[in-house]
């Protein structure tokens, strides 16, 4: 099974398409989308309708923290996040909020457990940009019977953590495109990356590609029409620092 | 785990004879069960030696040469077929490459000749240079993992220590151990480095010295002390064992095993291009030595090691790229000095920012050059003209931190001579005008720097002559024309 995994496209309808696009290429057979399907970008209606057809045939889609404030927007504003939460919920139908309201927090799928954020407490929604954070939520997913690998998103980064000779966690930043080989007697945490909003300085689309029999992992960078994402939040009357940061990268 | 039988089958192979019994693992013949007996090529069958009293570093090296191997390529290490599941029957399917390996030099009573064993380093240093170029860290060369094939070439075998650039490495450690093995041990490695290509040409002095002098550099220590011995100890000069060396080759071998990374050969191939240019090799006093280095000296240099201690290292495709071997073709006639000067600036400037990098420059004369009877015009005379001539043009290119050197082939077709000598010295980039070597006789036929551009083995620099300032005000009259060629 070569299963593609997408987290965090908020979004992003060019940046979706592009990876998929990308994803099939690559000779995907199955979809994962890790959550944050929403907030921040400008095209939530079309990204939804667009998942939720994927799910209907046999797409994975779990919950991340942009998806519930979309689904439950807060009362008050306390963060930019918040503040498009509610704009974003105004966007979505019905149907469309109910999908989202009604999502898993992890799913697990013979020997991989897919989750958002952390998988010590997922609706915590902690980051997991370490070693001692990946240590935990590793922890958490390794009790789960015939769990060897743990892929999540939330902080927006590539990364693959392994453990050592001395079996304590090591981190290791992927290259991008090369098939890193993850044998499936040890246990393995990845942060896939966004799909709709990269923060490491380099704006192309985050997402990475499992391939079960040869036990591979490939971390992927995909160029996409940042220019038009970013142009239909300035349009859209989002803050222009959602619409820079595509620009960006950062 | 207990022999495998002949005649079993094993996940479609069909288990041969076992051809090495070995500490670690044993090595089966083995064929397709089915179909084609191979896959163009005969194969052996690795399986690790994993009972209860083994160590997991045992099982972790396997899957770090599982890892490796089926991401290698090339003429230098055996083809990957296939790999058993770890958890279930752990075996790896490669191509059996036949030939001897080191060792076999090793148990001569006689030592092999000087000859031989430049022939051998320059055949290890193309190897290791092609392992490096793929971003692979062999970390674990020694006499029994170096093969030679009948033709001379040499195949690297055992990657359970190495280091892939783009992979996480299994071995790694917060403690940072030495993994190795010690008498080849590069310095570095014994403070838990693990990714300088630097390593493997320490690994590979080792070797030069001791298929010289018969005699291990550094012994075989068993303590972490004895081990930290070479992060300031110079070993005995192999002249000291074996008077009649040359001193060149000493030089050679002494730069290779330097206790600091950074005064080794920066890459392989430029330990190579010294291995086939003695004549090229600056010698100092290290190459004349026949005694080994003053305690007061050594002191020092221990007092410095005792702070020495674990740095990350570059990619070695990164590091070795900024230490190219950079080759510029230089026209011996029929070449305007607007032509020459241009080539001098682009080498200067392809040389990059960086020391380290050698610029080889190659003159290739047509045959009809020299007479065997015209006095003045002998082989010997001729060549040491054209040479002459080269240092000349190249002498404001003589920068410290970067080694210049001088060469003038024979042959009658350049392009090929040109291309047959990147190859054979691994050269990184070719610079060469763009309109030089005849152009004008050969109009219909490829010129040279097309041929050499389209064949090279590496990236080729056209250079243009920079624009004579006497045509510049011809130039209005002809239009928007590009510049003029030469």
């Amino acid at each position: 099974m070569r299963l593609a995994l997408l987290s965090d496209i908020h979004a992003n309808l060019q940046a979706l398409e592009a990876c998929l696009a990308h994803a099939r290429a690559q000779g995907a057979d199955r979809l994962a989308f890790l959550g944050d399907l929403v907030g921040y970008g400008a095209h939530p209606g079309p990204v939804m309708q667009r998942i939720m057809a994927l799910a209907a045939q046999g797409a994975l889609v779990l919950k991340g923290n942009h998806d519930e404030m979309a689904a439950q927007p807060p009362a008050e504003n306390r963060s930019m996040g918040e503040s498009t939460a509610l704009w974003t919920h105004d966007q979505l139908d019905e149907a469309q909020l109910a999908f989202l309201g009604g999502l898993p927090l992890t799913v697990q799928h013979d020997r991989v457990l897919l989750v958002h954020a952390s998988a010590d407490a997922p609706a915590q929604w902690r980051y997991v940009y370490d070693t001692p954070m990946a240590e935990l939520s590793l922890r958490a997913a390794s009790a789960v019977e015939g769990v060897r690998y743990v892929f999540g998103g939330h902080v927006h980064r590539q990364s693959l953590y392994y453990r050592g000779a001395d079996g304590r966690l090591l981190s290791f930043a992927p290259t991008d495109g090369v098939a890193v080989p993850v044998s499936s007697h040890r246990h393995w945490l990845a942060t896939i990356g966004s799909v709709g909003q990269p923060r490491d300085g380099n704006p192309k689309a985050m997402y990475a590609l499992f391939d079960s029999a040869r036990a591979q992992l490939t971390f992927h960078r995909v160029a996409y029409d940042h220019q038009a994402a970013a142009a239909a939040i300035r349009r859209a009357g989002l803050p222009d620092f959602f619409a820079d940061r595509l620009e960006l990268g950062r | 785990m207990k022999l495998l039988d002949e005649g079993t089958e094993l996940d479609g192979f069909l288990i041969g004879g076992c051809i090495h019994y070995g500490s670690m693992a044993h090595i089966y013949r083995v064929k397709y069960a089915q179909g084609p007996s191979d896959p163009g090529f005969p194969m052996i069958m690795k399986v690790p030696r994993m009972t209860a009293g083994d160590g997991a570093e045992n099982i972790v090296s396997f899957e770090v040469e599982h890892q490796i191997l089926q991401a290698l390529s090339g003429p230098h290490v055996p083809r990957f077929v296939a790999a058993g599941d770890l958890e279930r029957l752990p075996y790896l399917v490669m191509e059996y490459v036949p030939g001897r390996t080191l060792e076999h030099w090793l148990e001569q009573a006689e030592r092999p000749t000087v000859d031989e064993v430049v022939r051998l380093g320059v055949a290890m240093a193309h190897a290791v240079h092609s392992l490096h170029q793929q971003n692979v860290v062999h970390l674990d060369l020694k006499p029994a993992n170096v093969l030679v094939r009948d033709d001379g070439r040499v195949v690297l075998l055992d990657f359970g220590l190495s280091c892939h650039a783009h992979f996480p490495d299994l071995l790694a450690e917060q403690l940072r151990r030495a993994v190795g093995s010690p008498a080849w041990m590069a310095p570095e490695q014994v403070v838990g480095v693990r990714g300088d290509p630097r390593s493997d040409i320490f690994a590979i002095g080792v070797m030069l010295y001791q298929l010289l002098t018969g005699e291990l550099p550094f012994g075989e220590p068993q303590t972490q002390g004895g081990l930290r011995q070479r992060l300031w100890m110079d070993p005995p000069p192999p002249r000291r064992h074996r008077p009649l060396l040359p001193p060149w080759l000493q030089e050679v071998v002494l730069r290779c095993l330097e206790p600091e990374a950074a005064l080794r050969y920066p890459s392989a191939a430029h330990l190579a291009f010294d291995l086939q240019h003695p004549e090229q090799v600056r010698v100092t006093a290290r190459g004349q030595a026949a005694h080994g280095t003053g305690a007061w000296t050594h002191f020092k240099r221990w007092l410095r090691a005792a702070g020495m201690h674990y740095q990350p290292s570059p990619l070695p495709e990164r590091q070795i790229a900024e230490v190219p071997i950079v080759m510029v073709a230089v026209p011996y006639k029929d070449a305007s000095d607007a032509t020459l000067y241009s080539l001098r600036q682009a080498a200067a400037r392809s040389l990059g920012t960086r020391p380290g990098a050698r610029l080889a420059c190659v003159t290739v004369i047509s045959p009809g050059e020299t007479s065997t009877v015209r006095e003045e015009d002998s082989e010997t005379n001729v060549h040491r003209r054209y040479l002459t001539q080269l240092r000349q043009w190249a002498q404001p290119l003589e920068l410290p931190g970067h080694q210049t050197s001088c060469h003038v082939l024979e042959s009658g077709d350049v392009a090929q001579a040109l291309l047959d000598y990147a190859g054979g010295n691994r050269v990184s980039v070719i610079v060469m005008g763009a309109a030089t070597h005849g152009l004008m006789t050969q109009r219909l036929i490829a010129t040279v720097p097309i041929k050499v551009a389209m064949e090279a083995p590496c990236t080729v620099i056209l250079v243009k002559q920079t624009l004579p300032f006497d045509r510049l005000k011809e130039l209005p009259a002809r239009g928007a024309e590009s510049g003029p060629s030469g």
